[in-house]
């Protein structure tokens, strides 16, 4: 479920490789062991995939999906990972923009900073959540204060999402915002635009595909968030209960159909995510 | 009417180099040539508000747009300077009309005003047929035109064009040259070009100021920087010869010893360290095999320098030939295309380069050596 945090815009660097080597292949032991492994490492990450759709047959898969523990969970993902994508995107540009354009001391210390969450387990994330936003908890005491509780409500199905899912839009922003070039920001402020505008007309359109398929990838991290949302918002159903949480109490419940039916689900948005990244930084066109 | 002239004065430490300049430039076209790292281009940034200077004032058309010492400062977007960089920084994601729309605030004027000037701007700058191209799909010549279409019309009080030329091929250089001219010929505005090159830049310009190491080293018509130049530096900028020598008198005529060895002779009066400066359409090629002029010692008799040494290279300009000869010291001739014996100008050949005493100019010698 969890796919790579950066990509690289095309597969040029292994494609130049066998054109320099390719000419004078031989059948020896080292292509042999290769071989082998390229077939144990798809075998490894494709059968569990196919397994999932072909355990039971592909109507069932559907049929399960209109059960009502998953139409909630289906909506509650839904509704909570958009809303920690807009989080994410609203809050994470600006920081993105500022750390990919400027050069400042203790930048480099901010951004590995702000990637740590891709390195973090996600039950440490809950469980910092929930020590920082908890009914007695750093801020969450306060909040109690003011009758506000985050714990086990949608909003920290949201904050948890938010929170492992934002380095992956980050980090392809800064990238996005560190590769344009300065002449055209120029250019735009001699035009008589400011850098609020030029922000808006220039950076935003240059930076465009490449936000695009960040925010796509943060989306699909957020989907599939598990750990941190369990511990801190648990798996209310109807409430909280978004549908990685959801296959897991049905596994348990031993509903297995139903467990594999919203599984193939997120197998087909994770593989349509990657694929339009990948799509999306490869033809970086302006059309 | 109201000045509309720009006034520079500027110092600023840009690490290797101190700049330190100090210029105004009416309704006229200024060129701004010098080596690469000369900090011409830091000039036009410093300007348009990219580069904010050290020290110093900028003042275009009697508004401040930078002054140090008062603490002004206007942002680029309020200087009303228009800059065209050299490949043009149009925005890929825009079509040509978008691009020269881009400038024009919304609320400055409704959506038909906007239109409007886009058509009447492209029309003027012949790049109506490119209205909905990309920046990607026109040429180099097109998308330089394109720039300085979308820099005019916001309507500047000050254009600045940083090496307008260099990015082009030979053939649409000449072509865009001459569009640039009339275009600059029509807005009569303040104009600054950069360049590198003072060929490219020649016949767009009104004045020519040489800038090295961050000061401007002169300034003038491009004819009196050829005829004149100040120092060696500027003559070998200019693309005249410059060699370094001691002159002493000796009879009717200056003998000067040059660094290489080799004596010239003079007509002027001067002793001492001096800068000798022989113009490229002072000197005549001639056969060396066929017994022309003999080589040799410079006389108050034979009136004439002469060296000789094989042709390096031969680059048309214009009407005129640049002839390459390594001769000691090596020397820059132009000759006209038409001239006899031409046809045999071709690299390997050997040549005797000829000049007369009156043609040997002598100046004051500069610390400076020549870099180019």
């Amino acid at each position: 479920m969890t796919p790579p945090a950066t990509l690289s815009s095309s597969g040029a660097a292994y494609g130049s490789v066998d054109v320099v080597y390719g000419a004078r292949h031989r059948f020896t032991t080292a292509a042999a062991i290769t071989g082998i492994a390229v077939s144990v490492l798809t075998a490894f990450v494709g059968l569990p995939l196919l397994a999932i759709f072909l355990r039971v047959p592909l109507g069932t898969l559907v049929a399960q999906l209109h059960s009502p523990v998953a139409r909630d969970a289906l909506r509650i993902s839904l509704k909570t990972s958009l809303t920690a994508l807009l989080f994410i995107v609203v809050v994470g540009t600006p920081v993105a923009y500022l750390l990919g354009t400027r050069r400042f001391r203790g930048r480099t210390v901010l951004v590995t900073f702000l990637e740590l969450p891709l390195v973090l387990p996600p039950a440490v994330a809950g469980i910092g959540l929930f020590a920082a936003f908890g009914r007695t908890g750093l801020l969450g005491a306060h909040l109690t204060q003011f009758g506000i509780r985050i714990p086990f409500t949608w909003v920290a199905v949201v904050m948890a999402q938010a929170f492992v899912a934002m380095p992956f839009y980050v980090r392809q922003a800064i990238a996005a915002f560190a590769s344009m070039d300065p002449q055209l920001l120029a250019a735009s402020r001699t035009l008589g635009m400011g850098s609020t505008r030029t922000f808006l007309r220039v950076s935003i359109p240059l930076a465009r595909q490449s936000l695009s398929a960040g925010a796509a990838l943060a989306w699909a991290r957020a989907l599939g968030e598990f750990g941190a949302t369990a511990l801190f918002a648990g798996a209310l159903a109807g409430v909280t209960q978004t549908l990685p949480l959801a296959i897991y109490s049905e596994f348990g419940a031993t509903h297995l159909d139903v467990a594999l039916a919203m599984s193939a689900l997120l197998v087909a948005v994770s593989f349509g995510v990657l694929i339009t990244a990948k799509l999306l930084l490869r033809f970086q066109t302006w059309v | 009417m109201a000045d509309e002239r720009l006034e520079v004065e500027l110092r600023h430490h840009l690490g290797r180099i101190d700049l330190d300049v100090r210029f105004s430039v009416g309704r006229e076209t200024l060129a701004l040539i010098g080596a690469s790292g000369a900090g011409k281009s830091s000039v036009l940034l410093a300007i348009a508000g990219l580069l904010r200077p050290d020290h110093g004032r900028i003042v275009g058309a009697e508004r401040p747009l930078f002054d140090a010492e008062k603490r002004v400062d206007l942002p680029p977007e309020e200087r009303r300077v228009g800059l065209v960089f050299q490949h043009g920084a149009l925005f890929p994601y825009l079509s040509v009309a978008q691009n020269v729309a881009f400038g024009l605030h919304p609320r400055a004027r409704s959506k038909r005003e906007r239109s409007e000037r886009v058509g009447e701007i492209l029309e003027r700058f012949a790049i109506a047929e490119l209205a909905n191209s990309r920046p990607d799909r026109i040429s180099g010549g097109e998308r330089q035109r394109v720039a300085l279409a979308r820099a005019v019309a916001t309507s500047p009080h000050v254009l600045l064009l940083d090496e307008p030329l260099s990015a082009l091929d030979a053939v649409t250089k000449s072509r865009v040259a001459a569009e640039l001219s009339r275009t600059l010929a029509d807005l009569r505005l303040p104009t600054i070009l950069v360049s590198h090159d003072l060929g490219d830049v020649a016949g767009l310009a009104d004045r020519v100021a040489v800038m090295d190491e961050g000061r401007i080293v002169q300034s003038g018509t491009t004819a009196e920087l050829l005829r004149s130049p100040a120092s060696g530096f500027v003559a070998a900028f200019v693309g005249t010869n410059f060699f370094s020598g001691v002159a002493t008198r000796a009879g009717g005529v200056t003998e000067v010893t040059l660094d290489s060895g080799v004596v010239v002779a003079s007509a002027a009066a001067a002793a001492g360290p001096v800068g000798v400066i022989v113009q490229p359409w002072d000197i005549t090629l001639h056969d060396a095999m066929a017994g022309a002029p003999s080589a040799g010692p410079p006389s108050a008799d034979s009136g004439q320098n002469v060296l000789t040494g094989s042709v390096t290279s031969v680059a048309p300009r214009g009407g005129t030939l640049r002839v390459s000869v390594a001769s000691l010291p090596p020397v820059v001739a132009e000759v006209s295309a038409e001239a006899p014996g031409v046809d045999g100008l071709s690299r390997g050949a050997m040549v005797a380069a000829v000049w007369l005493n009156a043609a040997t100019m002598l100046v004051p010698d500069d610390a400076a050596a020549p870099t180019e």
